[in-house]
C-alpha cells in the first residue's frame, strides 16, 4: 500500500507553486459574462423590488382613502355599502362581518378537512403497500389540480341539497350553541362553503403530509416496533411526532389557502348583508368571495373600499404565516437541543 | 425471567433472495452469546428473526422454528407484538425517540403495556435508568430531552427503554459500533450485569469484545456474494477462540480472511 502512494504526497517538500503566478490567479477580474450576469440579475432584482413597492403604494393609497371617507368604523362595522347606494352616497362600509365569515368558512374547513389529510397520508404512507400507495397519492394530487371553479359549480348544484339533512342533524345535537341554530332552512350556509373548502385543501394538506411521513427514519419506526409497539401505537410513537412540525405546515398552509378561496365560496354563499353568525343557515359572506361579487358593480369609492378589504386579507394571511413559523420553531426546539 | 432459546432448521427470506439458511442453535438462559462473521453474512438477520422483527421490512418470510422455553414463536396463534414485548432489541446506532425526554424514552414502552400509574412509572423508570448504569448522569434532567445525551449515553438509555417492560431476552446489534471505546466499556460491564438476568444474544465485528463479554460464540459464514449465511459452530468463547473445530472459523479469527 504504502509503497503505491504516488510521490507528489510523500514529498510535502517538493517544488512549491510558482508565488506569481499564484497571486494573479487570485486576484484575476472576474470575466465579462459573470460581470454581466450578475448586473442583469441585480437589475432584474431592484426592477422587480420598484415594481412591488409601486404596487404596495398604489393599494396602500386607494385604500387609504376609501377608508378616510367612510362614515362608519372600518374595522368594526358590519355594513357594506362603500357607493352609499342605500345611505344617499354617503359611504358606509366596514370589515368586521366578512372578516368573520372569512375566519369561519375557513376554521370548518380546516377542522373537517386536515384531520381526513392527515389520515389519507397516514393511510397512504402507512397502510397500503408502496405500490398501491403511489396510486392513491397520485389521485390525491389529482384533485390538487380541479379548478376551483368547478368546486364551486359541485358544491352549489350536488353537495348543497345533501347538506340540509346534515345541518339538520348537527342543529338537533348542537342547537343549544347560538351558533348552530337555524331559521329552519338550511343550506348556501357558511357550513356548507367550509365543506367546499375542506375538500378543496385536502389534497395540498394531505400530498405534503404524506412527504413527510414518508420520510419517517427506519431507526424510529424499528425502535417503536421493537418495543412491542402495534401499527398504530407505532404511527404514534414515531411517524407523528416526526411529521408534527412538518404537518402542522401543511394544515397552516391550507388554512391560507381556505382565507383566499375566492370562486368556490362566492358560488356556494348566499349572501346577505350584516354579520351571520349562524354557519347552518343560508348566508354569510367572506373577503374574498365579496371582492369578485362586489367589484363589477362598484364605483370609485366601492372599488377602493374593496381593496382596502383585499389588505386585510392579506394582514390574516400574514400573521397566519407568522403564527405557524412560532408554532414550527416552538416544536423544532423542543425536538432538537 | 431469563428464558431459553432454541432455534432450529431456521432460514429467512428477503423477497425471494435467501439470506440465512438451515440455522440451529441454542441460547442458554443467564447468557452472553456473541454472534460473530463477516458482513453481510446475516447475523442481523438471525438476531431479528428471535424477536420476529424480521417480518416489520415487506416481503420478508421465515421458515423453521423458533422456541422461546416451550413457545413456538412462530407457532399459530402466535402475536408477533407480543414476542417483540418479551424479546427486547437495541440497535447499531443509538435511537432514541428524538421528541421525547430521557424520562418519556425509558416510559414508552410501559406506556403500551399499559402501566399507567405515575409513582408505578417513576419506579420502574429509575430502576431501569440504574440497571443501564445511567442514573446518576441524567437523575438531575430527566425531562431534557434524549438527543440531547452523547452517543453513548443515548445507547444506554435505549438499553434501559429496552429493559424497563422487563423482557426474557435482550437482542443487541451491533451496540457499540457507533460508540467510541470509553462508551464501548461502559456497555460491556453493563452487559456483565445485565447476564445476572437476563439472556442476551450480541452481534459484533469487534472479535475482542466477543472474547471479553460472551459465554458462547456462535461463526456465521457466507460462501460468497448471493449465497445465504450459515453458522459453521457455536461453541463456549474460550474453545472458539483457542481450538475451534472448523477451519473456516480458525481462518477467521486468526484474521486471515474477512
Ligand atoms: N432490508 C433488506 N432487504 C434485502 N436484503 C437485505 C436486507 N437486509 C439485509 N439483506 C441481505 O441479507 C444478507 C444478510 O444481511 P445481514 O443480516 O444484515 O448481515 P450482517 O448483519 O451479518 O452484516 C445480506 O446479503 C444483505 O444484503
Ligand atoms: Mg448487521
Amino acid at each position: 500500500m504504502s509503497s503505491d502512494t504516488p510521490p507528489v504526497l510523500a514529498e510535502p517538500e517538493g517544488q512549491a507553486p510558482e508565488p506569481v503566478r499564484a497571486r494573479s490567479a487570485l486576484t484575476e477580474k472576474a470575466g465579462l459574462g459573470d460581470r454581466a450576469f450578475a448586473g442583469s440579475a441585480r437589475a432584474a432584482a431592484v426592477f422587480i423590488l420598484v415594481i412591488m413597492a409601486a404596487i404596495a403604494g398604489f393599494l396602500i393609497y386607494q385604500a387609504v382613502n376609501a377608508i378616510s371617507q367612510d362614515k362608519v368604523n372600518f374595522l368594526t362595522s358590519f355594513a357594506w355599502d362603500p357607493d352609499g347606494n342605500n345611505t344617499n352616497g354617503v359611504p358606509t362600509f366596514g370589515i368586521a362581518a366578512i372578516a368573520w365569515g372569512t375566519l369561519v368558512t375557513s376554521v370548518v374547513g380546516v377542522l373537517l378537512g386536515a384531520p381526513v389529510a392527515i389520515g389519507v397520508a397516514l393511510f397512504i404512507t402507512q397502510y397500503v403497500p408502496r405500490k398501491l400507495g403511489s396510486f392513491f397519492g397520485y389521485i390525491v394530487d389529482l384533485l390538487a389540480a380541479v379548478p376551483s371553479v368547478v368546486y364551486g359549480l359541485w358544491g352549489l348544484l350536488v353537495l348543497d341539497r345533501h347538506m340540509s339533512g346534515v345541518s339538520k342533524l348537527i342543529e338537533d345535537v348542537l342547537g343549544w350553541i347560538p351558533m348552530f341554530k337555524t331559521n329552519g332552512t338550511y343550506g348556501s350556509s357558511m357550513f356548507t362553503a367550509g365543506v367546499v373548502l375542506a375538500i378543496m385543501i385536502l389534497p395540498i394538506v394531505a400530498a405534503i403530509s404524506r412527504e413527510i411521513y414518508k420520510q419517517t427514519p427506519r431507526e424510529q419506526i424499528e425502535a417503536a416496533y421493537a418495543l412491542g409497539a402495534t401499527k398504530w401505537e407505532m404511527i404514534r410513537l414515531a411517524v407523528l411526532p416526526y411529521g408534527r412540525s412538518g404537518v402542522t405546515s401543511a394544515v397552516i398552509l391550507g388554512f391560507g389557502r381556505a382565507l383566499g378561496e375566492t370562486i368556490a365560496v362566492a358560488m356556494v354563499l348566499t349572501t346577505v348583508p350584516g354579520l351571520v353568525t349562524r354557519i347552518l343557515q343560508p348566508g354569510g359572506n367572506t373577503i374574498a368571495a365579496n371582492i369578485a361579487v362586489q367589484f363589477g358593480e362598484a364605483f370609485t369609492t366601492g372599488r377602493q373600499a374593496l381593496i382596502a378589504s383585499g389588505l386585510v386579507l392579506f394582514l390574516m394571511t400574514l400573521i397566519v404565516n407568522y403564527v405557524a413559523r412560532l408554532v414550527i420553531r416552538r416544536s423544532t426546539n423542543k425536538a432538537g437541543a | 425471567m431469563a428464558k431459553r432459546i432454541d432455534v432450529s432448521g431456521l432460514s429467512a427470506y428477503y423477497g425471494s433472495v435467501r439470506a440465512i439458511e438451515d440455522i440451529s442453535l441454542t441460547v442458554e438462559p443467564r447468557t452472553v452469546t456473541a454472534f460473530i462473521g463477516p458482513s453481510g453474512c446475516g447475523k442481523s438477520t438471525v438476531l431479528r428473526t428471535l424477536n420476529r422483527m424480521h417480518e416489520v421490512i415487506p416481503g420478508t418470510r421465515v421458515e423453521g422454528k423458533v422456541m422461546l422455553d416451550d413457545v413456538d414463536l412462530y407457532g399459530a396463534g402466535i402475536d408477533p407484538v407480543a414476542v417483540r414485548r418479551t424479546i427486547g432489541m437495541v440497535f447499531q446506532r443509538p435511537n432514541p425517540f428524538p421528541t421525547m425526554s430521557i424520562y418519556e424514552n425509558v416510559a414508552a414502552g410501559l406506556r403500551l403495556n399499559g402501566v399507567r400509574g405515575k409513582s408505578d412509572t417513576d419506579g420502574i423508570v429509575e430502576q431501569s435508568l440504574r440497571g443501564a448504569n445511567l442514573w446518576n448522569e441524567v437523575k438531575d434532567r430527566l425531562n431534557k430531552p434524549g438527543m440531547g445525551l452523547s452517543g453513548g449515553q443515548q445507547q444506554r438509555l435505549c438499553i434501559a427503554r429496552a429493559i424497563a417492560v422487563s423482557p426474557d431476552v435482550l437482542l443487541m446489534d451491533e451496540p457499540c459500533s457507533a460508540l467510541d471505546p470509553i462508551s464501548t466499556l461502559a456497555i460491556e460491564d453493563l452487559i456483565a450485569q445485565l447476564k445476572n438476568e437476563y439472556t442476551i444474544v450480541i452481534v459484533t465485528h469487534n472479535m475482542q469484545q466477543a472474547a471479553r463479554v460472551s459465554d458462547r460464540t456462535a461463526f456465521f459464514n457466507i460462501e460468497g456474494t448471493g449465497k445465504p449465511g450459515k453458522l459453521i459452530e457455536i461453541d463456549d468463547t474460550p474453545r472458539i477462540f483457542a481450538n475451534p473445530s472448523q477451519r473456516a472459523t480458525e481462518d477467521y479469527i486468526t484474521g486471515r480472511f474477512g
